[in-house]
């Protein structure tokens, strides 16, 4: 998929320019020119609406950080102040912080799409690593930048985190001092947060850098998982076909992210974030924000406090292992009708855990949440290496035009026989 | 048929243009619309813009003396003047001064004179009652204003700004 340039530039001062340092024909040949399969359905837009989320929360977290103060006595009322006295603060806060939510949206569909169509599997597997990097950043990222309004739950969901690292034997205790600052979670451990919140984020820059080279070496997968043979057949170029695609999906997730900023901007919020962080009190109900509650309906499932942090991080580096847990050569979940029914038992276990995650604890929630994290594991470490071994398969089409052909037959037969019956 | 089909490339090439016309210019509201805010979020906000006035009771200054006081961060001189100091203003000729302007175009009421404090050559704040004209002098580089706070020696280009006010009463004004 890549190789050298085609792009030869127009003007003079583009050939000087192109001959020094080609970055014209850098984004013509990886957002121009390149080969898409012809096949992709509008799951495959997630990676360019994760590309703008990013980029929105960079912007809208830039410019919060202009009126922000990270001191913890300040920090409560700067926010309000965001709110209440900078010019379209309100709105800068909510995009900020829906944002958050919109971005693990996007990243949650397009990692179940990655699931469903095998997209991890060979040459992609480090792909996929890269991708389970940026997502572990994100979530180091969206947790701290909860920290910062200083309200109740920021502080309290910081010091339930941070007192993890108080598991680690031996060294534990000295780790979470370290982390802290202090004794406990405390104006030295906001001001930190704040620092690697504004840093993390181009780091998942720079990974996502990474991630799209790796993409463009093997090229996108496809629905059909039968990589490409023929460019000209199986084929069409970015532009416009992907751009415009993209730029449709992208559109329609802003109908969304914009339902929630206008019209329900504190739904997916915690009320008691909305009160003043006090050492002295503990909310009632501790949740974190709901894109972090599968992991940890599977720490609380577990009765031991190491082995339960060893079983939250360890539930998060098991995708890592994914490209090697699943033993099937075949890679869409379109031909794998066992694998399907699998998967989607899968999607339905990651909801329920989510929703037990923010639920109070009582025996039968913490039954259920061991039961489903039970499966979660029993997806990755029995249910994939095994299906691959046992299942049968349905028959692979021989190539993308082949399976685009295959379904437009079909649908133009049909076509063909209704406009047949119109003209008679 | 051949008609027909050509016809069709016509009609469907205008709409074609229409369409991509239309999302553009629709692309374009929808950018700027995002643009400005994050443009606007610099300017000063509510809390700063609250701070943008301030009252000032004049009972306190006593004939001879200048009051400072603070007004959107910066000094303002509140001179209350003695007769002698009015005349000498009043009496200056335009062609003396640098930045020509009479001391009844700078005050409202000739006992209150009210500048910035803030040196119009590169920012100090200048010193009261000292220099040749008893006005005011800048230690940083020398400039010396007169008691109309205008330009008379020195590197400073004009005379202490006058700030917009109001007399609230005979005792109180409102700067700003």
């Amino acid at each position: 998929m890549s190789g050298t340039s085609t792009y030869v530039p127009k003007s003079a001062l583009g050939k000087w320019f192109e001959s020094r340092l080609p970055i014209m024909g850098l984004v013509h040949s990886s957002f121009v020119a390149f080969p898409v399969p012809r096949n992709l359905n509008y799951l495959w837009a997630f990676g360019a609406i994760l590309s703008f989320m990013l980029v929105a929360q960079i912007v809208t977290g830039v410019v919060l950080a202009m009126h922000y103060t990270s001191e913890s006595t300040l920090a409560f009322d700067s926010v309000e102040h965001i709110m209440r006295d900078v010019d379209y603060g309100w709105l800068l806060r909510y995009l900020h912080s829906n944002g958050a939510s919109m971005f693990f949206l996007a990243v949650y569909v397009h990692m179940f799409r990655g699931i469903y169509y095998g997209s991890y599997k060979a040459p992609r597997e480090v792909l996929w690593i890269l991708g389970v990097i940026i997502y572990l950043l994100m979530m180091a990222t969206a947790f701290m930048g909860y920290v910062l309004p200083w309200g109740q739950m920021s502080f309290w969901g910081a010091t339930v985190i941070t007192n993890l690292f108080t598991a680690i034997p031996l060294v534990g205790k000295s780790v979470s001092t370290w982390l802290w600052g202090g004794y406990s979670v405390g104006d030295p451990t906001l001001n930190r947060f704040f620092s690697l919140h504004y840093l993390l984020p181009f780091m998942i820059a720079g990974v996502v850098g990474l991630h799209v080279w790796a993409l463009h070496v093997s090229g996108q997968n496809n629905p059909d998982g039968v990589e490409v043979k023929n460019v000209e057949r199986d084929t069409v170029a970015f532009t416009p076909y992907a751009t415009l695609k993209d730029l449709f999906g992208l559109s329609v997730f802003l109908i969304v992210y914009a339902w929630f900023v206008f019209y329900i901007p504190n739904f997916l919020g915690d009320a008691d974030n909305y009160i003043k962080a006090n050492p002295l009190q503990t909310p009632a109900r501790i949740v974190p924000e709901w894109y972090l509650l599968p992991f940890y309906a599977i720490l609380r499932a577990i009765p031991n406090k190491l082995i339960g942090v060893i079983a939250l991080f360890g539930a998060i580096a098991l995708l890592a292992f994914l490209p090697w847990l699943d033993t099937s050569p075949i890679k869409s979940a379109k031909y794998r009708p066992v694998f399907r029914v699998f998967f989607w038992a899968f999607v339905v276990v990651c909801i329920g855990l989510g929703w037990l995650g923010s639920q109070e604890i009582n025996d039968a929630y913490v039954l259920a949440a061991r039961i489903l994290a039970i499966c979660y594991f029993a997806f990755f470490l029995i249910v994939l290496p095994l299906l691959g071994l046992f299942e049968t398969t349905k028959p692979l089409p021989p190539s993308i035009a082949d399976a685009v052909l295959a379904r437009t037959k079909d649908g133009s037969a049909k076509a063909g026989a209704a406009s047949a019956e119109k003209a008679a | 048929m051949g008609d027909h089909l050509a016809g069709a490339a016509t009609v469907d090439q205008s709409r074609r243009d229409f369409l991509f016309i239309a999302t553009g210019a629709a692309g374009a509201v929808a950018t700027a619309s995002l643009v400005w805010p994050l443009i606007d979020q610099m300017n000063p906000d509510a809390s700063t813009l609250a701070l943008s006035s301030t009252e000032v009771d004049l009972g306190a200054v006593a004939e001879g003396q200048i009051l400072t006081v603070k007004w959107r961060g910066k000094p303002v001189f509140v001179r209350h003047r003695t007769k002698k100091e009015i005349d000498e203003a009043a009496a200056t000729p335009l062609s003396d001064l640098r930045d020509p302007q009479t001391d009844a175009q700078r005050v409202q009421k000739p006992e209150w004179l009210i500048v910035v404090g803030v040196c119009t050559h590169l920012g100090c704040i200048p010193l009261g009652h000292q220099g040749k004209y008893d006005g005011w002098f800048c230690p940083c580089h020398g400039s010396v204003y007169d008691t109309s706070g205008r330009i008379r020696q020195g590197p400073a280009p004009l005379n202490l700004e006058v700030p917009e006010y109001a007399f609230l009463s005979d005792a109180k004004i409102r700067i700003g």
